[in-house]
């Protein structure tokens, strides 16, 4: 019998969406985009205000209502990532964190930039950096990425 | 619950490539060997139940390029159900099949190749397009913020972790189907490279190539094979919220409910008294003690004492993940499968070199994982 060769066929899918972000989120993004304010969505029954906005609550599937957040929260995790492959966004170093907004009772996970990774640690308090309004596109990346922050008054 | 049994059991060894077999002949080959097991042939088989992904596989409707491989079109066709998640839902899903008393035998087989698309952007794909997907994330780095909170949260260290990757490693040099085995150290974990801190090489589970299939049966058939059945004893599957942000990472409690039931089911009140052997779902190092925590092995936060007591390692009280876990071979949704095929063969006897004793293995826990960061958990609990 002769030797076994195995073929490997070389395929590549390129597949194009319109996905419909729905109500709910393109308020959130057109605010993002035209005020760079960040919006989430409060449940009536669970009383817990969550970002990214859900029409309705996960938990209790109740309908919610819109509350503005403050565009600056706290660190609950995050990591340094030391790959890289085209799905990552042109930042170094690339971090990602999870930040508990001002106002709210889940974590938005997003970049982080212009920190030390050495002066990560959980509670860090932080401010979102928006992209300059003209390159705002209705995106979770009109976010840049979101910094330490000074802390006055105390 | 006695009315459900697996009868029979196959897994291909896990691989990084398999360039010799097509994702078919892969379920083919574990269809044939598992219905050899339980010396069943295929004009025994009531339905199947295929799992499977379609961004893995690169196609649409991923189960369809396997149904004639695993026997759907045997005399005349079969009926064939897919499930897209870990293999242990389809084997719930397929138990509960034969518990609607509309099948009497139900074949589960599962299939995956890691090597042949691009894990990254697969794993990036099962986040949100609008909020989560463009920031990069996929699976190491969505693990890397669960492990660093349960850190934080719980004081836990990174040679906690390493702990659990150098006993599985170890434990997979007895199984030959394994894919990665080695007598590591702690600091050669630690000292492997940072991929996504805390998370390292050795804290992470290979990309493998696998399929694996079990046979389910109602007791009737189960008694009458003449093979030791092992029976469903307790099963629950239970998911939580999708958003990484809406959780505590540090803890489950889809696990702990989806252990409770279970538990409940099989009359089971102190768990680790009572469970002979755990395989549970190690994607990263961290999950085992995670996992063992919201199963109620230990107190929360307790997971790293437990590592370091010993008690999890194959002559311990409490064994866990003896085959090496998916740290040593893994096979997307094939995986969990793998876990159950590990406790039928240590309820049977026939683990080889690896089998536990010699107090006798009578009830075992096997546990799959699907979604970011565990979403979604199915604990079975199987006994002989």
């Amino acid at each position: 019998m002769p030797e076994e060769e195995a073929v490997i066929y070389r395929g590549r899918i390129r597949m194009p969406y319109t996905w419909a972000v729905g109500e709910t989120g393109s308020f959130f993004l057109t605010q993002l985009r035209d005020h760079a304010r960040i919006w989430g969505t409060r449940c009536p029954q669970c009383r817990r205000t969550m970002v990214p906005p859900r029409r309705n609550c996960p938990r209790c599937l109740a309908k919610t209502h819109w509350l503005q957040l403050e565009p600056r929260g706290s660190l609950v995790t995050y990591t340094v990532v030391h790959y890289r492959h085209r799905i990552h966004p042109p930042q170094e170093p690339l971090i990602y964190g999870v930040i508990k907004l001002e106002g709210a009772d889940t974590g938005l996970t997003h970049l982080l930039g212009e920190v030390d990774p050495a002066d990560l640690r959980p509670g860090l308090l932080l401010e979102a950096v928006f992209k300059e309004p003209e390159q705002r596109r209705g995106h979770i990346l009109d976010i840049l990425y979101f910094r330490p922050r000074e802390v006055t008054g105390s | 619950m006695t009315n459900v049994a697996i009868v029979g059991a196959a897994q291909t060894p896990y691989r990084r490539r398999r360039d010799d077999a097509s994702l078919a002949e892969l379920v083919h080959e574990v269809t044939v060997a598992a219905l050899a097991d339980a010396g069943l042939e295929m004009g025994d088989i009531d339905n199947i139940v295929t799992v499977s992904n379609d961004f893995w596989d690169g196609r649409t409707i991923s189960s369809m390029a396997v149904m004639d491989a695993s026997g759907s079109s045997y005399a005349g066709g079969k009926n064939v159900s897919t499930v897209e998640g870990d293999g242990t839902f389809g084997l719930f899903y397929g138990a509960m099949r034969i518990l609607s008393g509309v099948y009497r035998t139900t074949l589960v087989v599962a299939h995956s190749k890691g090597s042949e698309g691009d894990p990254m952007m697969i794993t990036n794909s099962m986040f949100d397009y609008i909020y989560t997907r463009p920031l990069g994330l996929e699976f190491i780095s969505s693990c890397a913020l669960q492990a660093r909170r349960y850190m934080d949260k719980y004081g836990l260290t990174e040679a906690d972790f390493a702990l659990v990757s150098v006993k599985n490693r170890r434990n997979a040099l007895r199984n030959p189907y394994a894919q990665l085995a080695g007598e590591l150290t702690v600091e050669e974990v630690l000292a492997s490279p940072v991929l996504a801190d805390p998370l390292k090489r050795h804290d992470l589970s290979p990309i493998s190539d696998g399929a694996a299939a079990v046979i389910l049966a109602d007791s009737p058939v189960a008694l009458r094979l003449g093979r030791k059945p092992v029976w469903l004893k307790g099963g629950a599957f239970c998911s939580e919220d999708h958003f990484l942000g809406d959780r505590d990472l540090a803890e489950a409690p889809a696990l702990r409910e989806a252990s409770r039931r279970a538990f409940e089911m099989a009359g089971v009140t102190d768990p680790f008294r009572e469970i002979d052997v755990v395989e549970l779902y190690d994607a990263c190092s961290y999950m085992e003690l995670l996992w063992l925590e919201e199963m109620g092995f230990c107190p929360r936060g307790e997971g790293g004492t437990l590592i370091r007591s010993g008690e999890t390692a194959p002559e311990g009280s409490l064994p866990v993940n003896p085959s090496g876990g998916v740290l040593s071979a893994h096979a997307v949704l094939v995986a969990g499968l793998a876990r159950v095929i590990e406790v039928v063969l240590q309820l049977r006897g026939e683990a080889g070199p690896r089998q536990l004793g010699p107090k006798p293995v009578e009830l075992g826990l096997a546990h799959g994982i699907n979604g970011p960061c565990g979403q979604s958990h199915c604990v079975l609990v199987l006994g002989a």
